[in-house]
């Protein structure tokens, strides 16, 4: 660690690892409703697991992308963090934000637009923090060095932080209501927080490989634009059916078709620096978790959603259990691995050390990513039969229901593996450190 | 492709691009605004009841279960057609009966099936409740759902 005040992202870091643990329990209590529908009915019903494990996926990763930021910002701008006690302030403030909403769920207080249940207060909160958090970061940037990569993160933060504006404006007709609302849910997952993921990844890429940041810069800018270009119009494949015009079938087809393009891009990026790299960095978890995000964004994002984008597609799989798979492997591999792969990167300068723990950190990596895999393809059946019941023989939707039990036993199965992967992911990085490296390496990590 | 192209070339072709992509959004969207508010929904119609009927929907947050226009949760119905679906078209007064005996008569508690909670509701926020189902129903959504199962 170069820079004393990159410390500041520890604290980011374990809170978001342990919001992330509250996440995935969430996810097996609504799971388990699935398959046992009286389990815990009286006391948390299924709406208030869902939106508490939804809520706690953004919050926690925000919380992530802040941690990253502080982390690499001192390392790119050449400079100290301008005020580490705002840091942590701002942090306090959105860990009040997050937890109070939370316990609010518990006791039915909440909003009502999907992945906007905050309540108002809390909003507001997440609001200053957020904005106390731009300032300190974009104040380090203006008196450092500015590259590509800390140019493009903030760039996407404020650009995320625009665009959250939309989440107090709620129009008492559905169809603007709709149509603005995702004007924040898909410009953030497949517009702006692509600049912050393509940003992490250049990072970690230059960090890793040692290739040269001019290629790595300009391949940065060329994956940015692609996202843009294809994800504002994009936009379109969420307007198909909410009563907006119907030339979106056409716009929206075409352009969410091109969004499959910066994922591909990212994908050949990272492959491409990794053999190119003549640095052999001892971190090689960090590099499996790089490599990795950029993979299962291809699948999740690219392929998954490829599948059901086309105006004539969505049609019948609009709202089925295929739009929770692609959902899940989509967040996962783009915003949950790629934060985890800066985590694995950052924690051995962060706790003063070389990289420790590596083989259990790799179990974890492959542990989560097949159980997330499985959860991904047993949806996508679930999905696909729903489909043919439900929207072409016009079979009632609880009658359908019955017939997908087995995948909603399977996608439960897939969950438990989930949070023991997460569960070893915590011990290798907050566990004891023992540098345990893998066969081969011993030599080049001293 | 790209090794004929210099990183500030490309960082002003992601500038000039983007922006120009934001102002088509952007227009289009504004289209789309007065599209719905003109065409697609019935302006006229959208009561004092029918917002208060989205905000009790909003307030006990129904869209954490079921879907509205296939978009929400994926755990029970699709609720933007469920006026038609219990056949409002022909018989309106029938239809608003009926839905409200459903949502008073949860949970149903039958063995081994999902149960929707019971929610403390007046008589006027279930009159509101079913003005906002109906009105979504009448929304021109492209023809969809594909049919009556939602
Ligand atoms: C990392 C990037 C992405 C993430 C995190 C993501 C996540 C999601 C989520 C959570 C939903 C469900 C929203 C809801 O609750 O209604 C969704 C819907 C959708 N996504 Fe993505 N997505 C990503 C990229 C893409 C891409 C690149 C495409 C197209 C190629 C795509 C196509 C779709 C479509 C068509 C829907 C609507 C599904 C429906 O009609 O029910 N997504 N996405
Ligand atoms: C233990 C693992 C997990 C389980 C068992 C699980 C389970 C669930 C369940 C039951 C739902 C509600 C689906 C419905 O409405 O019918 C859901 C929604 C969702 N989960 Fe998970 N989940 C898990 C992990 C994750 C992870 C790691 C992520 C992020 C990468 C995630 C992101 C989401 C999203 C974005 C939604 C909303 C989907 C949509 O609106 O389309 N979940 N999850
Ligand atoms: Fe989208």
């Amino acid at each position: 660690m170069k820079y004393a005040t990159q410390r500041v992202a520890l604290p980011f870091f374990a809170l978001a690892l342990a919001l992330f643990a509250l996440q995935v329990t969430f996810g097996i209590l609504a799971a388990t409703v699935y398959v046992l529908p009286e389990f815990l009915v009286d006391y948390v019903p299924f709406h208030i697991m869902r939106m508490s494990h939804t809520n706690l996926l953004i919050v926690w990763l925000l919380i992530g992308f802040m941690g990253c930021t502080y982390y690499l910002l001192p390392e790119e701008a050449e400079s100290e963090i301008h005020s580490p006690m705002i840091a942590y302030v701002q942090l306090a403030i959105f860990a009040v934000a997050g937890a109070g909403a939370l316990v609010s769920y518990q006791f039915g207080i909440h909003e009502g637009r999907e992945f906007l249940e905050q309540p108002l207060w809390s909003k507001i909160l997440i609001t200053v923090s957020f904005l106390m958090f731009l300032y300190n970061s974009s104040r380090t940037l203006l008196v450092g060095r500015k590259t590509a990569i800390n140019s493009v993160l903030m760039l996407g933060l404020w650009l995320a932080a625009i665009f959250w504006l939309f989440a107090f404006y709620n129009p008492g007709n559905l169809g603007l209501d709709k149509l603005y609302w995702w004007w924040i849910v898909h410009i953030w997952v497949e517009g702006v927080w692509e600049l912050i993921m393509a940003s992490l990844l250049a990072y970690l890429l230059i960090k890793l490989t040692g290739v040269d940041r001019e290629i790595i810069e300009k391949w940065l800018y060329v994956i940015i634009g692609l996202a843009l270009f294809s994800g504002l119009l994009g936009t379109g494949h969420h307007y198909y059916w909410i009563g907006a015009p119907a030339y979106w079938q056409p716009i929206g087809s075409i352009f969410s078709t091109l969004e499959v393009a910066p994922f591909f891009a990212m994908v050949m990026f990272a492959f491409y620096m990794f053999w190119k790299g003549r640095r052999n960095h001892p971190n090689k978890s960090a590099m499996l978790w790089t490599l990795g995000s950029a993979a299962v964004a291809f699948f999740g994002a690219g392929v998954w959603g490829f599948m059901h984008t086309l105006s004539f597609v969505n049609y019948y799989t609009h709202g089925t259990q295929v739009t929770a798979a692609h959902g899940h492997l989509a967040f996962y591999g783009a915003y949950v691995m790629m934060v985890l792969a800066v985590i694995t990167y950052a924690m051995p300068q962060l706790r003063g050390r070389q990289p420790y723990n590596q083989i259990l950190n790799m179990w974890s990596f492959w542990v989560m990513t097949s159980a997330m895999c499985f959860m991904t393809f047993t949806l996508t059946f679930a999905g696909v039969v729903q489909t043919h019941l439900q929207r072409v023989m016009g079979i009632n939707y609880m009658e359908v229901q019955q017939q997908l039990e087995l995948f909603y036993y399977m996608r439960l199965g897939a969950g438990v593996f989930v949070a023991i992967a997460a569960v070893m992911f915590l011990v290798a990085i907050f566990g004891p450190a023992r540098e345990e490296l893998p066969e081969g390496m011993a030599l080049t990590a001293r | 492709m790209i090794e004929g192209l210099s990183r500030s070339a490309a960082r002003n072709i992601f500038f000039g691009g983007s922006a120009f992509f934001f102002l088509v959004f952007a227009g289009l969207t504004a289209h789309s605004h007065y599209y719905i508010v003109n065409v697609s929904t019935n302006q006229e119609g959208l009561t004092p009841s029918v917002i208060a009927g989205k905000h009790v929907w909003e307030k006990h947050s129904c869209i954490n279960c079921h879907s509205l226009h296939g978009e929400g949760a994926y755990f029970a119905p699709e609720i933007g057609n469920v006026w038609t679906r219990y056949g409002g078209e022909e018989n309106p007064d029938g239809a608003r009966a009926s839905l409200k005996g459903w949502i008073r008569a949860q949970p149903l508690g039958v063995p081994g099936r999902r149960q929707m909670p019971y929610f403390d509701l007046s008589e006027e926020e279930l009159d509101n409740l079913i003005d906002f189902f109906r009105w979504a129903d009448a929304m021109d959504t492209q023809g969809w759902p594909p049919n009556k199962a939602g």
